[in-house]
């Protein structure tokens, strides 16, 4: 196999636990966001935009929907001849298998997989983020500073900094001190979770972190602060621009709201750098008469007689005449029904809410018995449920 | 369907939508938001399970081919089988609008025999349906027919020249036929399918050939009512037929009934078409939108009524696009008003313009016009 400039790594294992049910049967990457997506899309699309057609993808937690979805990489056009997608998931040896005990770890037990393509650089990325980068910048300035390791970084608010691992680097950008979610931040300047390194310098410090007896295998908690104890050139590549971590469902519910701007920071109508994603092939989408749409995205194949405002409607959603839809996200193949009002949810895939329903910030007329989470003033309803008014008899009860 | 292979034979006589098939082939021209006209022929075969289409080019078929591709997007890109698309010979042309399509028959009946199946499925390229040909396949088979013909029985109101009619006897077996009639004597509209083993294919195509024939339905198949048996297969969902760019307005403006939209999109199967990967589509705070269809990519501001919207819109503040059809990628600048217009791919249409035309007589403005 010939050598290969940069191979990807892209860490897509991840259970996103505080996203409630919308991870309860699928990883984070595999999530549906912005009304066609799933998270995962944008990272492999900026890998596609990016030239970059090797793409190591480590799934763990709850793979089957994202093993499908992946596929051979076609909807990212990564089904290349040499290279492309390459699922990997935990595996067993001659002496048993492990599950990935960190992100570290989940890069050095796919070591034989970087072995194969001999690569000069290794990109680490995350698939539990919403951005759009072009990383060939980032290779470029990593050899042009001839960097051992050069990480993406953010500036985020100063009130922020204590959730992210903080760089302060001097004037030429070289890092001089990471601290991971420090409560007394020295600096706002973020890492992304996107590494570049040189393949060389990365195989030995994963090796040494494999055989080291107290570590978390973690490459912000582990390898960098190992990396600068030892005085290796690491470089902070400064990216500007729309960069989301929906971790939680408050963020990703803002997220999705973030899209709906008149002009959004996140642009996904730019021909040149497409997001790309699975193709459900369904008709175009339908507004009725007498329905109304605005401050909104909405997707193939959806019918919408009722009233929808600032709001994501994703593919083949049913919204019937009388419904009013606001500050919501209805996933695929969501049905509303008649009259039924909906303020500030995310209503799940599949799920069917009858007519008549109300659930609004301050209340709902839901039965008790079917729970719903609320997030921070947000009502969260996952896949395939039927949800339904309680009955005038158990109200006045 | 291990038994049947499809051809598209896309020679047609006329080029009835005029100013949208200046450009291009009829069977590429763009419908219903996001689709062109050879979607539907193609998903109907694949939606029935048919693995190999052999698709019979005519005159400059760049965009099509473009279109297509490889096939990927009808899962017609494999090993082997799939699409196959057979160019037409250099030189041939129409003979008094007659298409000379029998020599393109002719010419690939190496791609028929080489193919493993027993009979084969012929569909034009324009006819917008959704139709399930292994129902009518086992039919064909029940029925002992040599051709199958499948047709749709039209009320007198929606007969239309330049058609192919069939008049048929109680046990359904075809007794007479006309073609491109100005005024048609018989009710049943062939929608130019055929059912038949492959071997009478080569044969009809071979003796007409040899007696001169240049067409394949004149010179092979009416010719041969009478000697074989030929049956009518009735079908009765939605049907568009495209003969004028009236027709093509009204068959649009058809798709605004849920039902239709729903029965031509679902009926028997998806109709797929090229990937975009288009975003969704946005509406802006001043966006009204009613009674309209919308395909994905668009950023709406203005007002839109009874349209019918492709991918990759732009519809900017004030703009009223009403009884209309946009197609990609056009865009129609503040406070222009477009009424009862056909606007082909990439037109632009600058500020404050007003264009109305009559009502069911829509006016197309012309591939890449700036206005």
């Amino acid at each position: 196999m010939t050598k290969t400039h940069c191979v990807a790594m892209l860490l897509a294992g991840g259970q996103g636990s505080r996203l409630g049910v919308l991870t309860k049967s699928l990883a984070k990457p595999a999530v549906h966001f912005g009304g066609k997506y799933r998270i995962i899309d944008f990272t492999l699309s900026n890998c596609k935009n990016s030239e970059f057609d090797i793409v190591g993808v480590l799934t763990q937690y709850r793979p089957l929907e994202l093993h499908s979805y992946i596929g051979i990489g076609s909807h990212w056009d990564m089904d290349r001849r040499d290279g492309g997608v390459f699922v990997l998931p935990p595996y067993a040896g001659e002496e048993g298998g492990e599950w990935y005990k960190g992100t570290a770890d989940a890069i050095y037990q796919n070591i034989n997989f970087l072995e194969m393509f001999q690569p000069d650089h290794v990109l680490v990325l995350s698939g539990d983020h919403i951005y759009k980068m072009d990383y060939s910048l980032m290779l470029e300035y990593h050899n042009e500073k001839k960097a051992a390791a050069t990480i993406g970084v953010i500036e985020v608010p100063w009130e922020e900094a204590n959730r992210f691992g903080i760089m302060s680097t001097d004037n030429s950008g070289r890092i001089v001190d990471f601290q991971e979610k420090p409560a007394n931040p020295r600096n706002n300047q973020a890492s992304m979770g996107i590494y570049i390194f040189d393949y060389a310098v990365l195989k030995d410090y994963l090796q040494k972190d494999a055989n080291a007896s107290s570590t978390s295998h973690d490459f912000g908690k582990d390898i960098i602060p190992g990396m600068l104890a030892d005085q290796q050139k690491l470089y902070a590549y400064p990216f500007q621009g729309y960069w989301r971590d929906v971790g939680t469902v408050e963020s990703y519910w803002q997220a999705n709201m973030d899209l709906l701007a008149e002009h959004p920071e996140l642009d996904l109508y730019d021909p040149a750098w497409r997001i790309y994603s699975e193709n459900l092939n369904l008709p175009p989408h339908y507004i009725a008469e007498g329905a109304s749409i605005r401050c909104s995205i909405a997707s193939e194949g959806s019918q919408i007689y009722g009233r929808v405002d600032h709001s994501v409607v994703f593919p083949d959603v049913h919204i019937a005449a009388g419904a009013q839809v606001k500050d919501s996200v209805l996933l695929s193949h969501a049905r509303i029904g008649e009259g039924a009002v909906l303020d500030h949810v995310i209503v799940g895939p599949n799920t069917y809410i009858h007519a008549g329903t109300v659930i609004i910030e301050q209340e709902t007329n839901v039965d008790g018995e079917i729970p719903l989470q609320k997030h921070s003033g947000i009502t969260l309803i996952g896949a395939d449920m039927v949800i339904a008014p309680a009955q005038p008899k158990s109200k006045q009860k | 369907m291990k038994r049947l292979m499809g051809i598209i034979n896309l020679h047609n006589s006329k080029d009835v939508l005029w100013e949208l098939t200046r450009g291009r082939p009829l069977a590429a021209v763009p419908f219903a938001g996001r689709y062109r006209l050879i979607d539907f022929a193609l998903s109907n075969m694949i939606n029935s399970g048919i693995t190999t289409v052999g698709m019979l080019m005519q005159g400059n078929y760049r965009s099509l081919m473009d279109h297509l591709r490889s096939g990927k997007e009808w899962d017609l890109a494999r090993k082997r089988e799939g699409l196959f698309l057979l160019p037409p010979i250099a030189g041939i042309q129409p003979e008094n609008g007659v298409p000379n399509d029998l020599s393109a028959f002719q010419s690939n009946l190496d791609y028929l025999q080489n193919s493993r199946q027993s009979h084969v499925v012929i569909s034009g390229g324009s006819m917008i349906a959704n139709i399930n040909f292994s129902q009518a396949f086992d039919i064909h088979v029940a029925k002992g027919a040599d051709i199958s013909i499948i047709y749709k029985e039209l009320p007198e109101m929606d007969r239309y020249p330049y058609s192919s009619m069939i008049e048929m006897d109680e046990h359904g077996r075809v007794i007479d036929m006309e073609i491109n009639p100005a005024r048609a004597r018989y009710s049943n509209l062939s929608l130019e399918m055929y059912i038949m083993k492959k071997s009478l294919l080569a044969e009809l195509v071979d003796s007409a050939s040899a007696r001169g024939g240049i067409n394949f339905l004149r010179d092979a198949l009416m010719k041969n009512i009478a000697s074989l048996k030929v049956y009518g297969i009735r079908y009765t969902g939605y049907l568009a037929h495209l003969m004028s760019i009236r027709s093509y307005y009204r068959h649009s403006m058809e798709l605004l009934q849920p039902a239709i939209w729903r029965e031509l999109f679902f009926a028997n199967g998806l109709i797929y078409t090229k990937i975009k990967d288009e975003a969704p589509t946005k509406y802006n705070y001043c966006a009204k939108t009613s009674n309209s269809i919308i395909a994905n990519g668009c950023v709406l501001e203005g007002t839109i009524e009874n349209s019918i919207i492709f991918r990759g819109v732009k519809i900017h503040k004030g703009a009223v696009v009403r009884n209309s059809i946009i197609m990609q990628n056009s865009e129609i600048c503040a406070g222009a008003t477009l009424e009862n217009m056909i606007c082909d791919k990439n037109v632009q249409i600058s500020a404050g313009k007003c264009l109305i035309a009559e009502p069911h007589y829509p006016m197309v403005i012309s591939k890449g016009s700036l206005l």
